[in-house]
């Protein structure tokens, strides 16, 4: 167990260590000079060099590099220049709606998408089933974006349920301001939930154990509820983590549609005003929490499941 | 297909070869060819835009602002009486052969890495293994929009950042693919027969790999699809007034009450082919399932 474990740290510490080099790289090797585009294209370059100079760019690119991963690894990436701030603050004050975002989104996926599940597994080829199978085609070929508008329009402007853009925070203001947001990202996520559940389920529910039981003459509720929750849980839990990358991608486009002052438009801020630092530090951020996120989600699934540890050690 | 024919003793002469292909069009579920049909119509329409489509996609008429879909603008017009059926048009041909060519170009480099990193083993297994997980960490926009901060917005970034990431999706399930085939008895045959380990690898082995991985390409083109789609409605892939589905599709928000087609329908359309594509992928899955089944 301890070796499965201090394996997976160690290949999360590689994979942060090369998120890092990559962030650095592609600063450095994609054509393109991030002062020229920060002062424009008639820029003096007087004024190009000085901007070099603050930003560190006229030093060798070995110390540019040892000095990257130093700052990484302290999350400290100076000032923004743009918010007048420090970047961190810039980026910590942005969490909050974003973090709701995910928390309300993944709440509605999970008490509507794992039901769903259990239902399309033990009635398989059922109606629901083939009912499920026909939305999940076309929620999976449904731009997130757009499918966020449609609800806007729908039970926004025409129904008047919702405000379309804007954040408040409390309960009531959540439940106000981030209903439509959250059901668009449960959407996206709904799909890729519900398909994999399914057929982990139906595996489980064929499988000898589950046979046993009804051997022994358990209830098919029972065998259900008992086998098929824990299942689930472990399931959803799995498939979750392994998409959280995606599950980033989504809210950005999500704060976007619905004007929310998250992480997602601070990125895309950053970008409008050039501030490529705190994109950095952006990317960073997004590529760690993946990553942790993964890593938690193995070490989970370790200490529920043992047969994934050992395959660990065979390997 | 050529197994069915060699079965057949039928000679590969073109005339059987077409019969052969036509008999297993025939056996073919119906979602594939609902599928099928569905994205052949949106293909042909994108690729030959110039000949379908009723007006041309820049071509302003300030008489008709706004003007709701009608039997002379199917899609209705927009702010300054463009055409949106022409303009979806010519974006889901833009869209469609961008999203091709970022799909398409990693997925064998990808293929052959993680075919290499399953086949060895090893060290090679472990740095390709790493890079790739590494490049599946970043998530797709906030890879893209790092590189936008570089580069400046454009359709570059996409060209760049996609197929930097995308290799490494193939490369994971080639990988999978090749432990598991590593072990099959033909492969076992070929070490026995002395064959050299890269003809195992080239001649055998990776085909068996490939497929797998274009079964997969359905998703993952559908992804790029509606990824290149969600950049330029962000702002920060194709620039306007380049007709593209996201920025058509963003160009109708401030109207999205008073003229909602402008938004609603592009999207639909996007849905409808990705829907078509995933039908297609479906029943891809189900026989490649049959296959390795056998």
């Amino acid at each position: 167990m301890l070796t499965y474990i201090l394996r997976r740290v160690v290949i999360s510490i590689v994979v942060l260590f090369g998120i890092a080099s990559l962030t650095f790289l592609i600063i450095h090797l994609v054509p393109g000079d991030p002062a020229k585009i920060q002062l424009g294209q008639r820029a003096t370059p007087e004024a190009v060099a000085k901007l070099h100079h603050e930003m560190g760019l006229d030093k060798p690119l070995g110390e540019q590099y040892v000095e990257f991963l130093k700052n990484a690894a302290s999350f400290d990436f100076g000032r923004s220049f743009t918010f007048k701030a420090p970047t961190s603050e810039v980026v910590s004050n942005r969490l909050a709606p974003t973090a709701i975002l995910i928390g309300y989104g993944l709440l509605i996926t999970l008490v509507v998408g794992v039901p769903l599940a259990i239902l399309a597994a033990v009635r398989q080829g059922g109606i629901v089933d083939n009912a499920i199978r026909l939305v999940t085609t076309f929620s999976f070929a449904m731009p997130p974006f757009w499918f966020g508008l449609m609800l806007a329009l729908l039970l926004g402007l025409e129904a008047n349920l919702f405000p379309v853009s804007g954040y408040e925070s409390g309960i009531d203001g959540i439940i106000e301001t981030m209903t439509l947001p959250a059901l668009t990202l449960a959407l996206a996520l709904m799909v890729i939930v519900v398909r994999n559940l399914r057929s982990s389920l139906i595996e489980v529910l064929g499988s000898d154990y589950v046979d046993a039981a009804r051997a022994r003459g358990f209830g098919e509720g029972r065998i259900v509820l008992k086998h098929a929750l824990r299942n689930s849980v472990i399931g959803t839990i799995t498939i979750l983590g392994s998409i959280f990358g995606f599950l980033i991608s989504v809210l950005v486009l999500i704060e976007a549609v619905f004007q929310l002052p998250g992480a997602g438009s601070l990125l895309l801020q950053a970008v409008q005003r050039r501030d490529y630092e705190l994109v950095q530090a952006l990317a960073l951020l997004s590529g760690f929490v993946v990553v942790v996120v993964s890593l938690f989600t193995d070490l989970f699934h370790a200490v529920i499941d043992p047969r994934i540890r050992l395959a660990g050690h065979s390997e | 297909m050529s197994s069915a024919a060699t079965a057949n003793g039928t000679s590969l002469r073109s005339s059987s070869r077409a019969r052969t292909v036509l008999r297993t069009a025939g056996t073919l579920p119906l979602g594939v060819k609902i599928g099928g049909l569905v994205v052949a119509i949106f293909a042909l329409a994108a690729i030959f835009a110039p000949l379908v489509a009723p007006y041309g996609p820049d071509q302003l008429d300030l008489n008709a602002i706004f003007a709701a879909p009608s039997s002379a603008h199917w899609f209705g017009t927009d702010d300054t009486g463009r055409d949106v059926f022409s303009r979806t048009l010519y974006g889901l041909r833009l869209d469609l052969a961008l999203a091709l060519l970022v799909t398409y170009i990693p997925l064998p480099l990808g293929a052959l890495a993680g075919a290499v990193a399953g086949f060895f083993g090893g060290w090679a297994d472990t740095i390709i293994s790493r890079i790739a997980d590494v490049m599946i960490s970043f998530p797709f926009i906030v890879l893209i929009i790092a590189i936008v901060a570089i580069i400046g917005p454009g359709v570059e970034a996409f060209l760049i950042g996609v197929p930097l990431a995308a290799w490494a999706l193939y490369a994971r399930l080639a990988r999978s693919r090749m432990l598991v085939l590593r072990e099959q008895p033909f492969m076992l045959a070929t070490a026995a027969l002395g064959y050299s380990r890269r003809r195992a690898l080239f001649r055998h082995a990776f085909p068996n790999v490939l497929r797998p991985c274009l079964v997969y390409s359905t998703v993952d083109l559908i992804g790029n699809l509606l990824l290149l789609a969600g950049l330029s409605y962000l702002g920060v892939g194709i620039q306007p007034p380049t007709a593209d589905l996201g920025s058509i599709i963003s160009s109708g928000q401030p109207y999205l009450l008073t003229a909602w087609w402008i938004t609603t329908l592009p999207g639909l359309t996007l849905v409808a082919f990705g829907v078509g594509v995933g039908l297609v992928g479906e029943g891809l899955a189900d026989r490649s399932s049959e296959w390795s089944a056998q």
